[in-house]
């Protein structure tokens, strides 16, 4: 999981990581953990639309201000139960009931643009909610009507979605948006789980302390990801490396190119994360099963799991 | 103290008063079985919580805006700017929700105190307001449910520390301590490394995967000491901590050897936490490990066992399995209004309508000048309909004819067009459940899930063969469908059968009886109104499958050889015309 969230930091346009897991395997906290180990963005100071300073005139706000700022990279979490209006976008109630001024109040989407957008329990969230977070996530862009007023802004986010597949499935649409998807499993080994537990009262009876203990560790991820960020674009990939992702695309008969490229993308991403030049097969297995694992075609015959099947292709293909 | 037997009463009294000590801490505590203990128990538990601290009932039909908050309309008009309504839970900031018939509670509304838990906080995103407010709370679940599908939703009770089942206890006797002298659980030490291994070796001992206990055993060890008045824990401590958290979640018990056999399927851990392998060594495993896993396993609940073995449950620790999450959702609650046309069944929200177009009338008369005809300015996009978490979804029933030679190869295509239609459930928010009928009787193999890995569990064991008593099965089917229509939903059977009965409603065999009982059953079903397919699976038609068709005044499908895809498709055109119509 950890792995993955890296990934997506590394190339936001892998599209989003869909964690699975069972109830306390901590997949919240460790997707929440991501924004602390991001390198900063810029933008242009004032902004409510996370405005890039090279691209003002994209962006639906008049700045006065030259300045550009350096922000942190924005984790939104849609909390269960917001309502469609702070999600998108809506005039703003206090100026309309105050002044009767009709003006854009940005929403989740505006305030998640560049960053990411945390949805727990994805399960749970309302149908015509998901449906409008596809179609943002689809376009990139966020479109408001309201009471006359039309606004337009950019709105490019990773979606990191968290649910329990005993829960019900989330429908394929939804699946094959994401990027990757990984499954979460509590450690077994007893020595990890006092871990968990050392670090929790760690955590609980000295929280500045424990965070300051762990900055360190939380810079080396932070350049990490900002060394990955910047070399990506120039990775090299073999042509061997590109059409052992094409056959194994079809050995495990994933849907799409999507699949393909995702693959790719996430390979590479993998690649410049460890700071390697050009991508291998080493990398292209390690990320297979999260880029291709809910792509599968569903075999009514076939019980095996995905994960398992994923890596069965690979042990032929490349044994 | 080693093996102790489980005492459903005293625990619950031990559960209760450590519950009391740390609310917040230990999230919640739920408690199953309506009674008077029950009643006595939780006026006990608000005698014991601090004086100062708010405790508020929760009405289970709340919605989202009493719950989280959102915009005060009233005071928005009056006051000319946003005022937030606070809801519920950051109300009881500090304090302690009671939540009755908590086997009801919709996971929605779960959902939204499982956040509010984790985060200690309220995030509102609502009718243009956005707040972060404090609500540091503990839950007193009280559960009614009565049988084992009925459990509060599993996304709540996760995260209170104890569950608690008085069902069947019916001594009145609290044998009741006066409240002693204790000290605050923050003033016990932390556990040490022996300690800490001992939970963590019977949590797993005990197949408990969750986290989230061994976090709760920690914090109920240290209640438990503050409350005989230490300072430190001691092995009473642990082995209570274990007996009330760990073993109600059980969902295996403890094996002969040693747990160091578990597969180590996981990353080696982080560099930095080798620190403290000295007493990690297995041969020589403390005995405070084994002491404090028998204290557990004693207690683990009696029923544990045969839930493990239907191979449907996984365990206390998913709070009882998919299944009953579903169907406690279902109850006709309204799930409050959205944005939307009044069209095709949505009824208008006119209350909720005239909340949405409230704050913009200034501005629209502004705009379009006075118009005294015109008091209120609505328009399109105010308008909410109203919705009903039942209007939500259908359960498409199958009713498979297991009988005879060749139900083998019908079991294999239903459980095909079952697995199809489960994939496309989310789409169309369906529901599916499975009745076989073979042999003498019928049986419910999969109750409506929207799971396909529940359903796959289910399916890959269903069985096949013997005689053919279509009546018990077509009232298994009725009674399926009557019930989800009590739960709001709209049922839909699929009879996949050729007809030919032979095994009469009392279980006698005989084609005669048993086609007038089929008849009669069917007849029934026409009069509940259940819309419905007849399958006829037989590789000749003959008549008999249209026959009970028409008595089910259902639609009749003659599919000789249907392979899922093809049965899939032809279901769902029918069912697509017979909700339309």
């Amino acid at each position: 999981m950890k792995r993955a969230l890296l990934i997506a930091a590394v190339d936001p346009r892998i599209g989003g990581v869909m964690v699975f897991g069972d109830r306390g395997t901590g997949k919240s906290t460790a997707a929440r953990a991501l924004s602390a180990l991001l390198p900063p963005m810029r933008i242009v100071e004032g902004s409510r639309f996370n405005c890039e300073p090279e691209h003002r005139e994209d962006y639906p706000e008049e700045l006065k201000s030259k300045r550009v700022r350096r922000v942190p990279v924005p984790f939104v979490d849609l909390p269960l139960g917001a309502t469609e209006d702070r999600v998108v976008g809506a005039l703003d109630l206090e100026r309309a009931l105050g002044k009767g001024e009709k003006a854009f109040e940005p929403g989740l989407l505006a305030r998640a643009h560049r960053g990411f957008l945390y949805i727990d329990e994805i399960n749970l969230l309302e149908d015509h909610l998901v449906d409008l977070l596809l179609d943002v996530a689809a376009s990139g862009e966020n479109l408001v009507e309201r009471e006359g007023l039309s606004v337009r802004h950019p709105a490019r986010f990773v979606l990191i979605g968290s649910g329990n597949p005993e829960e019900g499935e989330l429908r394929p649409q939804l699946l094959d948006r994401f990027g990757l998807s990984v499954e979460v499993k509590t450690p077994t080994d007893i020595e990890q789980r006092m871990e968990i537990m050392r670090r929790c009262n760690a955590q609980e009876r000295d929280a500045q302390g424990f965070a300051e203990e762990w900055q360190k560790e939380d810079a080396k991820i932070l350049r990490q990801i900002a060394r990955g960020q910047k070399a990506v674009d120039k990775m090299a990939v073999p042509d061997t490396v590109l059409s052992d992702a094409a056959e194994l695309c079809v050995a495990v008969g994933a849907d799409g190119l999507r699949g393909e490229l995702t693959l790719m993308r996430a390979s590479k991403a993998l690649a410049a994360l460890e700071g390697k030049r050009k991508v291998t097969r080493d990398h292209l297995i390690a990320v297979a099963p999260m880029a291709l694992r809910h792509r599968l075609r569903r075999d009514v015959l076939d019980e095996t799991g995905s994960t398992a099947r994923i890596e069965r292709a690979i042990d032929e293909l490349f044994g | 103290m080693n093996g102790q037997p489980p005492d459903p009463l005293s625990d619950a009294v031990m559960a209760a008063r450590l519950f009391a000590l740390d609310p917040l801490g230990l999230g919640g505590i739920c408690l199953r079985g309506a009674g008077p203990v029950r009643d006595a128990l939780l006026e006990r538990i608000k005698a014991d919580l601090p004086s100062d601290m708010p405790v508020r009932r929760m009405p289970g039909a709340i919605t989202d805006d009493r719950l989280l908050g959102g915009l005060d309309i009233s005071a928005s008009l009056r006051a000319g700017k946003a005022v937030l309504q606070t809801g519920l839970l950051s109300e009881t900031d500090g304090g302690v929700i009671i939540a009755p018939m908590a086997e009801r509670l919709s996971e929605t509304i779960a959902g939204r105190m499982g956040q509010a838990l984790d985060w200690q906080a309220v995030q509102v995103e609502r009718d243009g307001i956005a707040a972060e407010l404090q609500a540091a709370i503990g839950v007193v679940l009280l559960d009614d449910g009565l049988t084992d599908e009925e459990r509060p939703p599993a996304a709540l009770t996760e995260r209170l520390a104890f569950h608690c089942d008085l069902t069947g206890v019916t001594t009145l006797d609290l044998r009741d301590v006066a409240a002693e002298d204790s000290v605050s659980p923050t003033e016990v030490a932390e556990l040490d490394e022996a300690m800490l291994k001992a939970l963590a070796a019977t949590a797993l001992a005990l197949g408990v995967r969750s986290v989230r206990p061994l976090l709760f055993a920690m914090r109920a060890a240290r209640a438990s000491a503050a409350l005989a008045d230490r300072n430190a824990v001691a092995e009473s401590d642990l082995a209570m901590a274990a007996r009330l958290v760990l073993a109600p979640r059980a969902t295996q018990l403890p094996a002969e050897e040693t747990t160091d056999a578990e597969p180590d399927d996981m990353p080696p851990p982080e560099p930095d936490d080798a620190g403290d392998s000295d007493d990690a060594d297995a041969a020589d495993a403390p005995p405070l490990e084994d002491m404090i896993l028998a204290a557990a396993a004693a207690c683990v609940p009696e029923d544990m066992l045969s839930r493990i073995g239907d191979g449907v449950h996984r365990g206390a620790s998913q709070g009882g399995g998919a299944g009953n999450r579903h169907k406690s959702k279902l109850r006709g609650r309204p799930l409050g209004a959205r944005p939307g046309i009044p069209r095709g069944g949505a009824r208008l929200a006119l209350i909720d309508t005239l909340r949405a177009a409230a704050p913009w009338q200034t501005l629209r008369r502004e705009e379009e000048g006075e118009d005294a005809e015109r008091k209120i300015r609505i328009r399109r996009p105010d308008l909410r309909v109203r919705r009903f978490e039942e209007r939500a979804g259908t359960v498409t029933i199958f009713v498979v004819d297991a009988s005879g030679s060749s139900a083998l190869a019908r079991l294999a295509e239903a459980k095909g067009a079952i697995e199809l239609m489960l994939a496309q459930a989310y789409v169309k928010r369906a529901e599916v459940a499975l009745i076989a009928f073979r042999g003498e009787g019928a049986e419910l193999l999969l109750p409506p899930t929207r799971s396909l890995t529940r359903a796959r569990r289910v399916l890959a064991e269903l069985p096949g063969g013997g005689g053919t008593p279509l009546a018990a099965g077509l009232e298994a089917a009725q009674a399926l469908g009557e019930q989800a229509v009590s739960h709001g939903r709209t049922p839909f059977l699929v009879v996949l059968t050729d007809g030919k009965a032979n095994v009469a409603r009392d279980g006698s065999p005989g084609r005669k009886q048993a086609r007038a009982d089929g008849e009669t059953a069917a007849r029934r079903i026409a009069a509940t109104g259940i819309a419905g397919v007849v399958v006829d699976i037989s590789p000749r038609a003959q008549g008999e499958a249209e026959t009970l068709a028409a008595a089910m005044r259902a639609e009749y499908l003659p599919l000789p050889r249907a392979d899922a895809a093809t049965l899939h498709r032809a279901v769902d055109a029918v069912q697509q015309q017979t909700v339309a119509a």
